[in-house]
């Protein structure tokens, strides 16, 4: 069914549909409309799911970490601030395999404190063990919640995911939005089986444990296989979804790459325009192209050094700094080409922070420079005043 | 339960532990999950009794027991306790669970507040168990404001201008009764049948409780490791550490020493930390720290048979 929606209630329909066992939530712009959109569906009794209304993301996270822990599925939301207030606990929900999902609205870091869009939120999370899905429009949002869900709890993998989406451009803009029926919804998800459970082990299970120098290690040499696992089992999962909502799910989306000059990286809701913008210039016969990233966390380096491989310049779009190094995004998708004879060279661009507008202009401002062969080591900063 | 039965029931915490010899805090959590019946799931906060029961890939512990971290002990206990809500209204569990959060006083005077009051409002069904040794006692015994006045602690020591903490500790157990709460308690060690008595109250009681138990440290209250209940018994008979209840907002004193009173000198000069307050030159320190027990003891007590509803 097709249904109007923003992306933040893209995200609360994907978590109806799911009916998870328990929900912890704090309000936070701009990821507040998940948190009343699915507060209404618990009110009106759409979901019977237990809605926690916990009184931060600290312990918005750590409730959600006991739930899962007691073999419930789990989920919250939350943007910006919030997820630094929840970042200590958000890596004990990675470090203690607990498959929690959570859609975070991306929301600039303070200070200066700001409610709007950029990525500083989740790519201070880039290295917590989770895995980051990244969505261009509400549809995607909705889609990668499902998916995350089978990823997350899949036994061989157990590492909580975050589904991101731009603070009010996606978050808050409507958008028409394709709908799975509830009933095969809830056949794709399935029902949670935890592998571990505080309350049905029959075994007293001790979740949580000091390690020191002894185990410490080990353990956390199992969390990065399970994110080898993740690449090696997303395509089943997303292909399975695909049959049911005909939309194909690429770690990377090229777009315009194959007979490519030029390309522009960008994630996020940067995509679309970024495509409007490629359309423009392939009409004026220009080869311009354009690489997605969906999957950030783990990074698909081989399917990015694959689809840029013959591309002579390119432009990555950061919606945040790595203050005083190559930024997040950057920064893979030039390790990435690391391996290649023959490199593309590169141009780091920074845009968007703080919910600063991306135009076309600034876009095609930037596939001009590429098309020219004007790239530097430096980074270069789209509509900022110098 | 009596002491007889609790003694009887398999410990919650095996042997094998590795707390201090003479600590309190093992007691404390035997006793009190002695009380429990059916299944139980513990939740723990970061400090010594996470630290000594669990180095892996050991585990003390012979119930469901999880650590998150520091100060959300209590709001990771209200997830396990809604996921049982939720799961039971599924079908999926049958059995009737009982859920206990133990914290020292730093995971909850101090950077748990915020948590447990939280868990508190919402109203989950459980009961927190506080071990108070009066500081941050896991790392090495730093001052937190559960510490008592003119303690010595390595983050506000003794020194030549100020002499250990100038501070009166916080008064947690109104702070958690004036949630609305039905049932919180002090307690000590040194008399086992009230703390079982209060242990079956706040167990029982449907909705959040909590139970303040005075915990002395060996180890930075600085004392022999025989002393431990003696010390406890010398808080409580000195009045320094009131046995009372807070039940449906009424405060019940349970335990009056009257003429059996004693100075609290005699709880203090066992003790290491406080060594300071016995020099002459400290006297108007220690005449400082009897002279504001007395007052919150009669406060207390005053409370207690007034027969009004406080909280």
């Amino acid at each position: 069914m097709r249904k109007a929606l923003t992306g933040a209630y893209a995200a609360a329909e994907a978590m109806r549909q799911i009916n998870p066992d328990v929900v912890a939530a704090y309000p936070i712009t701009p990821q507040t409309p998940i948190m009343e959109r699915f507060a209404y569906f618990v009110n009106n009794g759409l979901v019977d799911t237990e809605l926690i209304r916990v009184e931060s993301e600290h312990s918005a996270m750590s409730a959600v970490v006991g739930a899962s822990a007691a073999g419930a599925r789990a989920m919250t939301a939350t943007s910006s601030v919030g997820l630094a207030l929840m970042f200590e606990v958000v890596n004990v929900a990675s470090g203690l395999r607990l498959p929690i999902v959570m859609n975070v609205v991306n929301r600039a870091l303070s200070a200066p404190i700001n409610i709007h869009g950029d990525h500083s939120d989740s790519m201070a999370c880039r290295d917590a063990g989770w895995i980051q899905i990244y969505s261009e429009n509400p549809q995607e949002v909705y889609e990668h919640t499902l998916l995350a869900i089978k990823l997350s709890e899949d036994h061989d993998i157990l590492l909580p995911s975050m589904i991101m989406q731009d603070g009010f451009i996606t978050s808050h803009s409507v958008e028409p939005v394709d709908v799975l029926d509830d009933e095969v919804v809830k056949q794709f998800v399935g029902e949670f089986k935890p592998k571990h459970s505080l309350l049905f082990d029959k075994n007293p299970l001790t979740v949580g444990a000091l390690e020191l120098y002894d185990y410490f290690f080990e353990t956390k040499r199992q969390q990065e296989e399970a994110m080898n696992v993740v690449k090696q089992k997303y395509y089943s999962y997303a292909e399975e979804l695909s049959k049911l909502t005909g939309n194909k799910y690429p770690m990377v989306e090229k777009y315009f790459l194959d007979d490519a000059e030029v390309a522009i990286v960008a994630l996020n809701s940067a995509v679309s325009t970024t495509k409007v913008v490629v359309d423009r210039l392939r009409a004026e016969g220009k080869k311009v192209g354009l690489l997605k990233i969906r999957l950030f966390r783990p990074f698909p380096y081989e399917e990015v050094q694959d689809a840029l491989k013959n591309v002579k310049f390119v432009g990555v779009l950061d919606r945040s700094f790595s203050f005083g190094a190559d930024a997040p995004v950057f920064a893979e998708i030039k390790n990435a080409l690391y391996d290649l004879e023959v490199k593309p060279k590169l141009q780091s661009y920074i845009f968007g922070l703080g919910g600063r507008e991306l135009y076309e202009r600034d876009i095609e401002n930037a596939f001009n420079q590429l098309l020219s062969g004007d790239v530097s080591k430096e980074k270069r900063y789209l509509n900022l005043r110098e | 339960m009596n002491i007889y039965e609790s003694v009887k029931k398999q410990d919650a915490i095996s042997p094998g532990h590795r707390a201090c010899a003479g600590c309190a805090m093992p007691i404390i959590a035997k006793t009190i999950l002695s009380v429990v019946d059916g299944p139980v799931v513990v939740s723990n906060a970061t400090g010594c009794m996470e630290v000594t029961t669990t180095i892996y890939p050991h585990s003390a512990w012979n119930v469901p027991w999880i650590h998150n971290t520091f100060e959300n002990a209590a709001a990771t206990l209200s997830g396990v306790e809604t996921a049982y809500r939720a799961l039971k209204k599924r079908g999926k569990i049958t059995q009737d669970f009982k859920f206990i959060a133990f914290g020292g006083d730093g995971g909850t005077y101090d950077i748990g507040l915020q948590s447990l009051s939280g868990a508190l409002e919402r109203g989950h069904d459980f009961t927190y168990v506080v071990y108070d040794n009066e500081g941050y006692m896991n790392t090495g015994g730093q001052r937190s404001s559960a510490t008592p006045f003119a303690a010595n602690t390595t983050t506000d020591p003794v020194g030549k201008v100020r002499k250990g903490k100038q501070e009166w500790r916080k008064d947690l157990l109104k702070i958690a009764a004036a949630h609305g709460i039905k049932y919180a308690a002090q307690a000590s060690i040194s008399n086992i049948p009230d703390l079982l008595m209060k242990a079956k109250k706040a167990i029982e009681t449907k909705g959040p409780t909590i139970l303040l138990i005075l915990s002395p440290c060996v180890a930075l209250w600085k004392y022999p490791t025989d002393k431990t209940v003696e010390i406890a018994k010398k808080a409580v008979d000195s009045n320094f550490w009131p046995l009372y209840e807070i039940e449906n907002g009424y405060i019940k004193l349970n335990y009056d020493p009257k003429d059996r009173k004693i100075p609290v000198e005699e709880f203090v000069k066992l003790q290491g930390r406080y060594s300071h307050l016995l020099k002459e030159e400290n006297k108007p320190l220690l005449e400082k720290l009897q002279k504001q027990i007395d007052e919150e003891f009669e406060k207390i007590k005053k409370l207690s048979e007034s027969g009004l509803q406080v909280f």
